[in-house]
């Protein structure tokens, strides 16, 4: 495992992480050894084992299709950095 | 289009359900009300709040797998597909990834271009929807509204088995026709309930290998996915041809223009990190489950096409328009049990039901001449108590007041007269004012016996049965 700068830099764009160029080599080194932590892991024999999807040994939880009371606009609005009477501000998305 | 290349069509839809309730939590999903105020912490997207799955979902899954030839997975997964977009609270969509719930079906398809074909569906899986971004004008802001935010969803993968846009609108409104007969989606193009992303590309014919496609977006309608089709086509040959190169992109069509252009700017975002999603248990669905769903299935559109014409021995045009909707089907049936005639049937419903139903923009089950109120009349025309002209004025005066047959045709007096003393007395009058007509009928011209039929009908006002007409006219001048 190596990490270079540029992953690091490209996943750090993915999350919306805004790093210093100093930040890039501490992290890739970091990462860099998180990595060859869980690399472990293949060196177990895993033929014919299941991927496990999820920790806990249960499936099929579900809800009747029956509505609930929603709790409304302003609610809903109540912690918005910025909002008008009934929806989320957000900066223009361009497309 | 050049015949040097060959297009290649895979498309993705997006089924939006008709549950009451969205997919992981127990908001409504009724359609046009205050901007968010159908939210809770679930779809807001809060911290520590828990998705939990609608099982009608899962159902509707079942039915659209079942009913498109699919595999139901025994057990499937849910997945995290992470991205960034203000519609997008929680930062990923709950989806489906390796895990899908159905996998493995088909369609067949027919067109005149290369006949019938099975087109291959790869997957269907499910997963919520997103908000929705409203552009405030003037302001330098987005405004969004969360109430469609974790609306259920299906998207229906097909394999890039097409070959022209016609064999694309040609799936496409089959799958639609499916998923509309199967109650699980209203079929509203326009509102976003079906909606369809096309990946084409093109490569010289007799090539094995697909070219570089793209993705075409934001398509709401038949009329303009075929134009969206046929525009990336062309513009792919062309640029090949001018020695450039396709390269995978998302296009956006534009409707005022019927281009396509490029969204610049998505590319990186293609990179989403499924993962299982750790609040969400993973699926299993017994075989069981699968038989009673696939017991309860309403006999889908092409079985019910063939039975019409096998049973009912009706025309493959006639089957076909009355099997085009499941409410036109239905109301057919529904008048079909109460009065056993299907061609009579299958005639009054595609023609006086359907012109009616083009003229008002009314639903079916919503016009005031029910099955029972048609099926009424059609007895009246059966036993000949009216001729089939006098039954459009009924039916008109039954749209009108809704009263039945019976009593509209004793209150107006319409009772087609079969008693053969009064038709004579017409006959002799007309006879007697149509001497040019008698003579040219002996003269060989029998021709001239329907203008003479038409007389003695004018002269009835209608009301006299037309064959009896007939036998007496025929009577009299030989
Ligand atoms: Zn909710």
């Amino acid at each position: 495992m190596s990490m270079t700068r540029e992953q690091v830099a490209h996943v750090a764009r993915l999350a919306r992480l805004d790093l210093a160029d100093n930040e890039l080599d501490r992290l890739a080194a970091d990462m860099d050894a998180i990595l060859s932590y869980v690399d472990k892991l293949n060196e177990l024999d895993i033929d014919g084992i299941e991927p496990t999807a999820h920790a806990v040994p249960m499936e099929n939880a579900f809800r009747e299709d029956r509505v609930r009371p929603s709790i409304g606009t302003e609610k809903a609005l109540v912690n918005a950095p910025a909002a008008d009477d009934s929806c989320f501000l957000v900066p223009k998305v361009i497309e | 289009m050049s015949s040097l290349f060959e297009p290649v069509i895979g498309l993705e839809v997006h089924v939006q359900l008709t549950t009451d309730t969205k997919i992981f939590c127990g908001c409504s999903t009724e359609f046009g009300r205050t901007p968010n105020s159908q939210t809770c912490p679930v779809c807001l997207g809060l911290p520590g709040a828990l998705p939990v799955l609608n099982r009608q979902v899962v159902e509707n899954a079942i039915k659209a797998g079942l009913a498109t030839n699919c595999r139901i997975a025994p057990r499937s997964v849910f997945a995290r597909k992470n991205y960034f977009y203000p519609d997008l609270p929680k930062g990923y969509q709950i989806s489906q990834f390796e895990l899908p719930i159905c996998e493995h079906g088909w369609l067949d398809i027919e067109t005149e271009g290369r006949g019938p074909q099975r087109i291959g569906i790869t997957r269907i899986h499910m997963e919520e929807d997103a908000g929705k971004l409203l552009h405030a004008e003037g302001e330098g802001g987005s405004r969004v509204d969360l109430n469609r935010a974790c609306t259920p969803l299906l998207e229906i993968v097909s394999e890039p088995d097409m070959r022209s846009a016609d064999e694309a609108i040609a799936y496409l409104k089959k799958l639609h026709q499916i998923v509309v007969y199967l109650g699980i989606c209203d079929g509203n193009l326009e509102e976003g309930s079906f909606r369809c992303d096309a990946n084409v590309s093109v490569r010289p014919r007799g090539q094995e290998e697909f070219g570089t496609r793209a993705e075409l977006k934001n398509i709401n309608s038949f009329r303009f996915i075929r134009e969206a089709i046929d525009y990336e086509i062309e513009r792919q040959i062309e640029l090949i041809e001018d020695g450039g190169t396709v390269i995978q992109e998302t296009r956006l069509f534009d409707s005022d223009k019927g281009t396509t252009r490029s969204m610049r700017g998505k590319e990186e975002a293609h990179d989403y990190r499924y993962f299982p999603d750790p609040d969400l248990l993973p699926l299993t669905v017994a075989p069981e489950w699968v038989e009673r769903v696939r017991t309860e299935l309403p006999e889908l559109p092409e079985a019910k096409l063939a039975r019409y014409q096998q049973e009912l021995g009706l025309k493959p045009y006639d089957a076909e328009v009355l099997t085009a909707d499941r409410k036109v089907a239905e109301y057919f049936e529904a008048c079909l049990a109460r009065h056993d005639n299907p061609k009579l049937c299958a005639n009054w419903v595609q023609g006086d039901i359907q012109r009616k139903l083009n003229e008002t923009g009314l639903a079916v089950n919503a016009i005031p001449v029910t099955p029972e109120l048609l099926a009424g009349l059609l007895k009246r025309i059966d036993d000949k108590s009216i001729s089939s002209n006098i039954a459009k004025q009924v039916f008109e005066l039954i749209w009108e007041s809704g009263k039945d047959a019976d009593t509209i045709i004793e209150e107006k007096g319409l009772k087609q007269v079969t008693d053969s003393g009064a038709i004579e007395a017409l006959v002799d009058e007309v006879l007697a004012n149509c001497q040019p007509q008698v003579e040219q009928y002996r003269s060989g011209q029998t021709k001239v016996l329907g203008f003479m039929v038409g007389q003695v009908m004018k002269a009835s006002r209608g009301k006299a049965n037309p064959q009896l007409v007939n036998e007496l006219l025929r009577k009299k001048l030989d």
